[in-house]
């Protein structure tokens, strides 16, 4: 796509600039060879399991190029991405995973509760639709305070049904909040497809008008729509003009765990869904608007040897010392419950 | 001043302590409070402050931990303490294990305050005292004043404390009364008070239970038999110092908790007694509680059910008989 605006629920916007798709283009390749990396690390017995992203990654990397110093990002289980799209190091985000001392959350937290405070990665929640109320608290925080800082949240298309997801929303909603909430629709609960268990087409979307919010539906896989989206969210939440609820459609490569094979699904929907991967979707855009491919290709040639050396470091990181399982139960980071 | 008077003292005290201290909950603004517990704070700190909810406990609890995780110290009213319960996940899941999972990178300094306890004929759902269950989560503080001045110095203790504390208001002492003392008034979590000093055996209780302990003893010093009456006051921290203290003074040990049998906190007591000081024992413990069964509507049951002054006067004498 060369045009110079693109169109998309969220309005006509001006194409990214183009370090910005070089920035989006980074990302979802650092993302892919990164979850690509520890998926063998899984395969070898080495880490237990988590939750891939892989297919899903433009969302991330478009999020991730708009987010700044004091912005917050929630995410799920499935959030490897959402922790690199911040910033976060891989090598410590790697030693988490595989649960070691050097890991972000000393090994306590693990693939599904990724967290790195100082990169505003405030965490990976594991019970469905949890994080939501929660991110509408952080942005209750900022406006409160009186920043213009904005919580962005991801969560699953299955975790439109819970409870948890129409509170925080109409909360949200009601006291104009600077939250975003963003549902990587991939299309499946776990095993289940999403139409099979929702009355709605748009699991999110259909339902942004019952909070008041205009239904934002975008390409999951197109990073460039994706950034449009974003952004006019972003503009609005730091305008004090409330939340949005944007619907990105994609697609997991895999299953829905690292032991899943994802066999429930047509194979005819993979393959489409593979033709349809962002990340050489994206590396052939760039090229037909002039950025020479062998730059993209070195720049990969560079992530990959940074996820290598991620996974070394990882691997020898050592295992937590066992005394710090009595460690942070409390703030002053004893566990005592009696005096 | 009555409880309920202190409660709404105690969280005007903080709100005006500290600017980040904000109340949020179902009908706490404009309304007052259902329990009239939070009247005229509205009028003081305005709309920015003290934010009327939908009927939303999840995203309450929810929106008290994001703000608690960006900084600000939120107190969350959960109305009835049965209501916490439908925010569970938030309370045990989330809030409970945040400061662990994230190895101390996200603890939360929030309070989260309900009306528990029966007497009132509410019937099974909105009598449930749920201290024990919340105190069985490793990260949860756990709070229950028994009298207007421990309202407001244990509220701010919670307010000021670093870490999520669950703070037990119990419905039936809303319109007790108690000496208050002029000023702020900040007290200190996990400390027991020992609020009769007697000699033949110890009866440790919290909340409603600790006015009826004080009553029994008082029978009971007529009859000859001199009771000590501790007020936990905190379950989490536990202030097992005064508590083992006592219990060696006196060698006996009745717990008094309104909650059913099953996994009481009493048990807790107990068994750490047992386990630490069992030769200054010179009776077996004896656990005072509610049936194991929700708690009934009609008076005549409700007050069945629940540990009455003669029931532990009762079991006081019992004990003594069994020696
Ligand atoms: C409250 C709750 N119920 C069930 C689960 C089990 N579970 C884990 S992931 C998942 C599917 C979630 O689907 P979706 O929201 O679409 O997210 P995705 O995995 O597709 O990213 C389920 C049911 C859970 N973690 N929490």
């Amino acid at each position: 796509m060369t045009a110079t605006t693109i169109e998309s629920d969220a309005g006509t916007q001006d194409v990214p600039s183009s370090e910005v798709r070089r920035d989006m283009y980074r990302l979802m390749v650092e993302i892919r060879h990164f979850e690509k990396r520890w998926m063998r690390i899984f395969n070898s017995g080495k880490t237990g399991p988590g939750h891939s992203s892989i297919g899903m990654e433009a969302i991330a990397a478009a999020f991730g190029t708009l987010l700044g110093e004091g912005d917050k990002t929630y995410a799920t289980y499935r959030g490897h991405a959402h922790t690199l799209a911040r910033g976060v190091p891989m090598n410590e985000t790697m030693a988490e995973l595989l649960g070691r001392a050097t890991g972000l959350n000393g090994g306590k937290g693990g693939s599904m509760h990724l967290t790195s405070v100082d990169h505003g990665m405030m965490g990976s929640y594991a019970i469905i639709g949890a994080h939501l109320p929660v991110a509408t608290g952080a942005a209750l925080a900022s406006k409160y305070k009186g920043e213009d800082t904005v919580t962005v949240c991801f969560f699953g298309d299955g975790t439109t049904n819970i409870g948890a997801f129409h509170e925080a929303i109409n909360l949200a909603a009601i006291w104009s909040l600077p939250v975003i909430f963003v549902c990587e629709n991939n299309q499946y609960m776990e095993y289940t497809p999403i139409r099979d268990v929702t009355a709605v087409d748009r699991p999110a979307a259909d339902r942004a008008a019952s909070y008041g919010l205009p239904a934002i539906e975008v390409d999951g896989n197109d990073p460039d729509l994706l950034h449009a989206a974003a952004s006019a969210a972003i503009e609005r939440a730091r305008a004090g003009q409330g939340p949005s609820l944007i619907e990105a459609v994609t697609y997991r490569h895999l299953g829905h765990a690292s032991a899943d094979p994802g066999k429930y699904r047509p194979q005819e929907e993979i393959d489409e869904w593979i033709g349809r991967d962002p990340v050489p979707m994206y590396k052939a855009r760039l090229v037909e608007a002039g950025v020479p491919a062998e730059d993209l290709d070195e720049m990969e040639q560079q992530i990959i040897q940074r996820v290598e050396q991620a996974a070394d470091f990882a691997l020898a990181s050592p295992l937590p010392a066992v005394d710090t399982l009595m460690t942070n139960v409390w703030a002053n980071g004893d566990s005592s419950w009696r005096r | 001043m009555t409880y309920r008077a202190a409660v709404t003292r105690a969280i005007q005290q903080e709100m005006r302590h500290d600017d980040r201290v904000f109340l949020i909950g179902e009908d706490v603004a404009k309304p007052g409070g259902v329990f009239k517990t939070t009247g005229g704070l509205l009028d003081e700190f305005g709309p920015r402050r003290v934010m009327d909810t939908p009927i939303s406990e999840q995203a309450i609890i929810g929106a008290a931990m994001g703000a608690a995780s960006s900084g600000l110290r939120p107190i969350a009213e959960m109305m009835f303490a049965d209501f916490v319960l439908v925010a569970q996940d938030l309370v045990s899941n989330q809030i409970a294990k945040s400061s662990y999972m994230t190895n101390g990178q996200l603890p939360l300094p929030l309070v989260i305050r309900f009306n528990a306890g029966g007497g009132l004929r509410f019937g099974a759902q909105h009598s449930q005292s749920v201290e024990n269950w919340l105190m069985a989560i490793p990260g949860l503080k756990v709070v229950a004043p028994s009298t207007p001045a421990d309202v407001i110095g244990l509220m701010a203790a919670a307010v000021r404390d670093p870490d999520p504390v669950m703070f037990v208001e119990h419905k039936g002492l809303l319109s007790s009364k108690g000496e208050v003392p002029d000023g702020d008034i900040v007290d200190e979590l996990g400390k027991a008070k020992v609020v009769r000093e007697g000699r033949d055996a110890t009866i440790v209780a919290v909340g409603m239970m600790v006015g009826r302990a004080l009553k029994a003893a008082e029978f009971l010093a007529a009859d000859g038999v001199d009771c000590q009456v501790i007020d936990v006051r905190s379950l989490v921290p536990l202030d097992t110092t005064t508590i083992l203290e006592a219990v060696r003074s006196t060698g006996r040990l009745i717990t008094v908790e309104e909650n059913p049998r099953l996994c009481g906190w009493g048990a807790e007591i107990c068994s750490i007694v047992v386990e630490e000081i069992f030769s200054s024992l010179t009776a077996a413990p004896v656990r005072i509680t509610t049936p194991h069964i929700p708690l009934p509507h009609a008076g005549v049951l409700e007050d069945a059910a629940i540990p009455s002054v003669d029931r532990i006067m009762e079991t006081v004498r019992g004990a003594y008989a069994r020696v």
